[in-house]
């Protein structure tokens, strides 16, 4: 097994003007995503929703710097660490995360031996 | 087995790399999980056929010998790593080169080995370009520098592509395994679009002095009968493979003795390759039961109208506009209507085909490429509007670097220099 983060990367806008029921939709969408990630054949490690970049501060060598590392229209807001055997699995489950403002990116995790 | 002569050796080896390098390589794959290491031994176990041939004669079935020859090297290696044991049950004990009874019996091959390579390189999340070097490294057996000349890049970009290509491969663990049933269609699909490309691409080359690069067309064409035979009832590669034969079928009658271009108007059927046109039909009518018919099944009964008409004039260009018809309700493209435009024109005279084109003229995809000003040119020309047709003609040589297709756009432009002085 391998270990995949699949970063979500989104317009946050679109967020900002959502409605509450859009909001819980997406809410819901989540909990139905964790809830199939064993039956694709993967296994979700863990995960976290980001603020806003907005709240993101940004450090090179000594200099801080308000915002993102890098600022683009659709925004890291979020991740999930899955285990799974091959990439074939892991962008199966990457296909059934919930982006409805953008999309996801997969990333293999490196492992130091 | 006797001693053979060492060009009768060279020449058998040669044969064996053409046709069974896919074969061996994707076995030893199967073996290592490591594409470094198993084209490594397949390269080893063909040198090894060098000598051991001249020695012992060329084996009954090289592909297989050389299978067993690599298969023995790769063990060699794991072994040397300390990895054998997770590999055991998979390998062949000896190290040495393989005898004639020793060698899997026929058939016993497992076929999909060469399937599960190509769907490999041809992996969505590996992009196009490194998908064409890798199935033509790793298929056809290229060297990293012929994939370069094929692709007119410097051997250094290349190899740093196909070395990237390979590592994402390793590390991200794209998997070296058949698609299952329900992912085939869309995996084969990327496949196919990589030999239609490759053949593309060596059909009219984007640049250079050659009209045709015929090493790309024969790779492809042999790519396309090997998944033939891997995937023997699939209506797309059916339809590819008959697309390909027929198209190429002119290849011979394409260019004039002096290097001038040829078009399908002025071509001597007589000498288009008549064995690649029955074979491209007999596939087209296959490729076309399957419903709805595959885009390349169209597009070969397309080529199939042109190869079976006697004559430029007897052409059936309702037929092929009626193809073009289903082609661009299935498959939307931009080109498409381009080539749909260009029927149109001959089906029922240059102003309705000028007016199709024209339409076309604010499409994006369209922007800068070649053959929409050079279609436009030929029907303002049919038309007698000299000096539009003379913009047009000189558009598209700005935006044609084929030397053969411009020297044939700059001739048209200088007839029509001498048109409007006769006026």
């Amino acid at each position: 097994m391998s270990e995949y983060l699949i970063l979500i990367y989104e317009d946050e806008a679109s967020y900002e003007t959502a409605t509450p029921e859009v909001i819980g939709e997406v809410m819901q969408a989540h909990d139905d995503f964790a809830a199939g990630v064993e039956g694709l054949g993967a296994k979700l490690v863990g995960g976290k929703a980001l603020q806003p970049t907005g709240t993101a501060t940004t450090v090179r060598g000594s200099e801080v710097t308000d915002g993102p590392f890098v600022e683009t229209k659709e925004a890291l807001g979020g991740y999930y660490l899955v285990e799974a055997p091959d990439l074939d699995t892991a962008l199966a489950v990457a296909k059934t995360v919930p982006a409805r403002f953008g999309g996801v990116e997969v990333r293999p995790v490196m492992t130091f031996d | 087995m006797t001693a053979v002569d060492a060009s009768a050796v060279a020449a058998a080896v040669a044969d064996a790399h053409r046709r069974e390098w896919a074969f061996v390589l994707a076995a030893t794959v199967r073996v290592t999980r490591d594409l470094d290491v198993a084209e490594e031994c397949a390269q080893e176990a063909f040198a090894a056929a060098l000598t051991d041939w001249r020695a012992k004669g060329v084996p009954a079935r090289p592909g297989a010998w050389l299978t067993t020859a690599a298969k023995r090297r790769a063990l060699n290696v794991l072994r040397h790593r300390g990895v054998e044991r997770r590999y055991l049950p998979l390998l062949v004990e000896e190290e040495t080169s393989p005898g004639p009874d020793e060698l899997p019996a026929p058939g016993a091959e497992i076929p999909d080995d060469r399937l599960r390579l190509i769907v490999t390189c041809c992996h969505p999340a590996l992009d196009r370009s490194a998908q064409v070097a890798l199935t033509l490294r790793l298929m056809c057996g290229l060297s990293t520098a012929d994939v370069a000349r094929a692709f007119l890049v410097p051997e250094a970009t290349m190899a740093a592509r196909i070395t990237r290509a390979k590592k994402k491969i390793a590390v991200a663990r794209i998997p070296y395994r058949v698609p299952s049933v329900d992912e085939l269609p869309e995996r084969v699909d990327a496949v196919l679009s990589v030999v239609h490309l490759l053949f593309t691409t060596g059909h009219t080359g984007p640049s250079g002095d050659d009209l045709v690069r015929r090493d790309l067309v024969e790779r492809s064409v042999q790519l396309g009968r090997m998944l033939r035979a891997l995937l023997p009832g699939d209506p797309a590669v059916a339809g590819l493979v008959a697309l390909m034969l027929l198209t190429d079928a002119r290849r011979e009658t394409r260019t004039a003795a002096d290097g001038r271009l040829l078009l399908l108007e002025e071509q001597d059927r007589s000498r288009w390759d008549a064995r690649a046109i029955d074979e491209g039909v007999a596939l087209v009518r296959e490729a076309l039961r399957a419903r709805p018919p595959t885009r390349y099944a169209l597009q070969a009964a397309i080529a199939a109208v042109h190869a079976e008409s006697p004559s430029w004039g007897d052409t059936d260009w309702r037929e092929i506009v009626a193809l073009y018809d289903v082609l661009t309700r299935l498959w939307p493209s931009p080109v498409v209507a381009l080539n749909r435009a260009v029927a149109v024109g001959f089906a029922r005279g240059a102003a309705e085909g000028l007016a199709a084109l024209d339409a076309l003229a604010t499409e994006p995809q369209l922007a800068g490429y070649g053959y929409l000003p050079a279609a436009r040119a030929d029907f303002l020309r049919r038309l007698g509007r000299v000096a539009e047709a003379r913009d047009a003609y000189g558009e598209a040589l700005l935006l044609t670097e084929n030397a053969v297709e411009r020297n044939f756009l700059a001739g048209r432009l200088r007839q029509l220099g001498t048109i409007e002085s006769e006026s």
